[in-house]
């Protein structure tokens, strides 16, 4: 609740829309404890008297009624009918939304055709049939506002009801023995509840306005009550006169819609989770980089991409993940390293730091130092970096359908990122696309760059993934979980194209996974990844053959393999640390069977010993 | 020789399509096969695996089991008795489900305990008490601490959240229990303790399991017996250290070799032929035709039938390997 209303409040127009909605209805509440004239009460002889006069501090109207106590009046029945008309507009159009929404079919088409008929006349025209039909009233006028809204309703929320019955917890609710009634109620509704609440106060304003424009035309309210459409429609005749009177109602009714709006929209931001989480915030273009000591520049380095102690975390209200930890790794030319590690690792975050990609905020770059042939890439400008990214680095993503632009068709998309960096006629690009297409084995080239990436089958879309990656030449290929998304088939297949890449183009390629099986197929070297650090690196076979860190080993024990029949498996006991919470020591201690008080306490260093780097106090014995 | 057990689970001819074009009062012509008709028969106690990739039909031939999706032909028989789902107060007690994904299983606007304490109220009828005793027996069951009841989904870790599943799973008192694809949301370290749950959950309470997978390595270590689909219908079902071990039709051989598996070499096969058939209009004959080695111009014509290959082996295959 405070964390709703700060939301709200942040937004400075909404928390204005807010205490002025709120004064008026305080006004209105009190209306008949304020020591005022009778509203009805008529006296000719002071007629069209102007504001401030003795006794009548907004002047009195064309029968002499005093102003203030009319407009107090009007304004406590204009709300009451609107608000009244908004609930009962929302009640029946949850009533039909969810009916539809959750039972579909038939019954959602025939309820919905209705209501499309009911959106077919304008809706003044409809409203007036209402009133036509009922006889003109205040309460007739309600009803038939609330009638001619509620397709906006019903709409609404049987679009997010068809979406919500389809998720599991309904299809889970429904295997529980539930029937459908109560599965509507205590399972749908409590997740509906949130958009009727926005819609109900995004519309108020507009049924305040709708049944004022009704009284206007002298169908709703009749005299003498006074609400504020009926007080303007009298003042009508009198505007060039007496044009206060009709201001008077003019200025309150804009005062209500214009906070009801204000705060309708400030209610949609702070109850939208999506918004919440921070989806209004762009993020920057680069990963913020705040590094306290920067590492000294090395014109020579070993490998051609160097993470040289990488630190990169996120900071989410108070608490700070530290994603990335001080994470050293070298890929030489034409090497397959393998960075390995659960979900939560960091391995992600390590990748995407490499050309700044972490989104910022939250992601900021606290340390070390990224080198590709010797240049340090965290402390490139913008331009630089951005000339670099797709030319020198390409990155492949665990899923295409959600990389690849959903609108833009294959080849033009393509095409588009050689263009970027290489003023090329289109005649050219195209042809480079079509040999590349060739190239990760995609049948028919030519028709399959005029297609959507939806036309396109999973394992296709990676390949165009990795053509893409392909398109200018880069020497550093990273690879996040390119195949973790693909069926076992397809899998091999690709790990096979990536291997040949490898192998004729003399790429790098630094591989990001969580499954052991792939890294021994495709990787020369592997390095896992616990709570943002590295615990063990060194040549795949070494490491496969006689893991040393007692994670390492575990993790790839609890790999099943083919082959071994019905059996126990092997698991490693409790979870994953959370990155924002780290035990000192060693971050695995608590999971490890062979930790002792000294793993829990200090630092503990990466030691390297020939290939092979290594961050335990007690490894595993390594048969020699 | 004891006579044969009753199967608790008996499936003929069960089989889903979808019309497509279909408007309001039209009736469309053509028509999807999502599952062609599959017969299958489990034993109490038994594990029976479902492997296949995606769009095979595993998950809609899992909803049907559990009655989420109405069949278009076939029977299904629990415990010799026509499965009723218009009574899902006597379904839910014969037959459960485990989803693939734990957190978007459970509503996001309830705690724990108002969703675990719903089908105990309705199905059962337990007072609070009752209901509370019933929720810390099942929790201790699957290794979960009772004061995790009153947190939201959001809060919990997917291994955490899919013992939550399954507790749910657990609290209807069913004899089988459908797990659809239940670790392949979970990382490696998180799955073999999993796993290893279901199979303690298993021996204690009698249970019979339909597990769905598409990772051959998972089914056949819990398996006793494993079904492979391909598009939409069962190529081959088998023992589970058979099946693999010696696998009767191409397709199951297919799978096994590209498992990943440390030390396993990676094998250039060629890339043209991973394409599933087209579902609106799927080939004569065998649907594998086209990516199999050994393709005849019998298997253009005449779709296979299931026929054995070895002892409790079947495979549809006009040119099979022998078990």
């Amino acid at each position: 609740m405070r964390l709703f209303l700060a939301l709200l409040f942040r937004n400075r127009l909404a928390g204005f829309g807010a205490v002025v909605l709120a004064l008026v209805v305080v006004l209105c509440l009190i209306v008949p404890l304020l020591p005022l004239a009778e509203p009805n009460a008529i006296d000719t002889a002071d007629k069209f008297l102007p504001p401030f006069s003795p006794g009548h501090p907004l002047g009195t109207d064309h029968l002499g009624r005093d102003l203030l106590s009319r407009l107090l009046w009007g304004t406590r029945l204009s709300l009451a009918v609107g608000t009244c008309a908004a609930m009962a507009a929302a009640f029946s159009g949850t009533l039909l939304g969810v009916t539809a929404g959750y039972f579909g079919g038939r019954i959602d088409n025939i309820l919905m055709r209705l209501v499309d008929m009911l959106m077919a006349f304008p809706y003044i025209l409809l409203a007036l049939a209402i009133v036509a039909a009922l006889g003109p009233g205040i309460l007739n006028a309600l009803i038939a506002v609330a009638a001619v809204n509620v397709p906006f309703f019903a709409r609404n929320i049987r679009g997010i009801s068809a979406g919500l019955t389809a998720r599991e917890f309904i299809d889970a609710a429904r295997l529980s023995g539930q029937g459908h009634a109560r599965i509507i109620v205590t399972e749908l509704l409590p997740n509906v509840l949130p958009v009727i609440v926005v819609a109900v106060s995004t519309t108020v304003g507009w049924m305040v306005l709708e049944t004022a424009g009704l009284s206007f035309l002298g169908l709703g309210s009749q005299p003498p009550q006074a609400d504020l459409g009926s007080m303007l429609g009298e003042a009508r005749a009198a505007f060039l006169t007496a044009p206060h009177v009709m201001m008077v109602p003019g200025a309150m009714i804009f005062l209500i819609v214009m906070s009801i709006n204000l705060l309708g929209d400030g209610l949609r931001d702070a109850l939208d989770p999506r918004l919440r989480s921070g989806a209004l915030a762009r993020p920057e273009p680069v990963t913020r980089i705040a590094r306290e000591v920067v590492p000294p520049a090395r014109s020579v380095t070993p490998g051609l991409l160097e993470l040289e102690g990488l630190e990169t975390r996120f900071q989410i209200g108070a608490r700070v993940y530290r994603a990335v930890n001080g994470v050293s790794l070298s890929l030489a030319r034409g090497e397959c390293v393998g960075l390995v590690g659960e979900s939560g690792s960091g391995k992600s975050v390590t990748a995407l730091s490499v050309m700044g990609l972490v989104a910022s905020p939250p992601g900021v770059i606290t340390g070390g130092a990224v080198r590709l042939a010797g240049v340090d890439l965290l402390s490139l400008p913008y331009r630089g970096l951005r000339a670099l990214r797709g030319r020198r680095v390409a990155y492949i993503f665990q899923d295409p359908l959600s990389t690849l632009h959903p609108l833009y068709r294959v080849g033009d998309q393509m095409i588009e990122a050689i263009r970027v960096h290489r003023n090329i006629p289109v005649a050219e690009a195209r042809a480079i696309c079509l040999d590349l297409l060739r190239i990760v084995r995609i049948p028919n080239p030519e028709s399959r760059l005029a297609a959507y990436p939806h036309e396109l089958s999973g394992g296709m879309r990676q390949r165009v993934g990795i053509a893409m990656a392909l398109v200018n030449d880069p020497e550093v290929i990273i690879a996040d979980e390119p195949t973790t998304a693909l069926d076992v088939t397809v899998q091999a297949q690709v790990l096979a194209l990536l291997d040949g890449l490898r192998r004729d183009r003399g790429l790098s390629i630094l591989f990001i996974t969580h499954d052991f099986g792939v890294v021994g197929q495709l990787c020369d070297r592997v390095a896992v990844m616990y709570a943002g650090r590295i615990v063990e690196e060194g040549p795949t076979a070494a490491i496969l053959a006689a893991p040393a860190h007692p994670y390492t080993r575990r993790l790839i024990e609890s790999v099943p393999e083919p082959g071994g029949g019905k059996r126990r498996l092997i698991s490693i006991p409790g979870l994953p640390p959370a990155v924002d919470r780290l035990p000192p020591g060693c971050a695995f201690a608590p999971r490890c069977h062979r930790a002792q008080p000294a793993c829990r306490q200090g630092e503990i260093e990466l030691t390297r010993s020939g290939t092979r780097a290594l961050r335990c106090l007690f490894p595993e014995e390594v048969p020699q | 020789m004891t006579p044969a057990p009753q199967p608790v689970l008996q499936v003929e001819n069960l089989s889903k399509s979808y019309p497509v074009g279909r408007g309001l009062f039209r009736q469309g012509k053509a028509v999807v096969r999502a599952l062609h008709p599959v017969s299958l028969s489990v034993l109490p106690g038994e594990t029976l695996g479902i492997v296949g990739e995606s769009g095979c039909g595993k998950t809609t031939l899992a909803r049907m089991l559990v009655g989420l999706l109405p069949p278009s032909t076939g029977t299904i028989e629990i415990d010799g008795r026509p499965f009723d789902t218009r009574d899902r107060r006597v379904s839910s007690q014969q037959i459960q489900y485990v989803f693939q994904d734990p957190i978007s299983s459970l509503n996001p606007r309830k705690t724990i305990r108002q969703t675990m304490e719903v089908p105990l109220k309705v199905l059962f009828g337990l007072d609070r008490a009752g209901r509370q005793r019933r929720l810390s027996e099942v929790f201790e069951a699957v290794n979960l601490r009772p004061e995790f009841l009153d947190r939201y989904p959001h809060e919990f870790s997917g291994g955490q959240a899919q013992r939550i599943g399954i507790a749910r799973a657990l609290l209807a008192k069913p004899k089988i229990i459908v797990l659809d694809e239940p670790v392949s949301a979970l990382d490696v370290s998180v799955q073999a303790q999993v796993l290893n749950l279901l199979a303690d959950l298993r021996a204690e309470h009698g249970l019979t399991y339909l597990f769905i997978s598409h990772d051959l390595a998972v089914v056949e270590a819990v398996s006793d017996r494993v079904a492979v689909l391909y598009f939409g219908a069962v190529v081959e079902i088998g023992p589970a250290e058979r099946i693999f071990a010696a696998p009767s039709h191409p397709y199951t051989r297919l799978l096994a070799a590209s498992a990943p598996a440390i030390g396993r070499p990676l094998v250039r096969r060629d890339g043209a032929g991973a394409e599933l058939p087209d579902p609106l209009n799927p080939p004569p004959g065998c649907a594998f035709a086209q990516r199999c080695p050994k393709v005849s111009g019998r298997c253009r014509a005449e779709t296979p039938q299931l026929r054995a290959t070895g002892e409790n082996q079947l495979a549809a295959c006009h040119h099979p390997d022998p078990a």
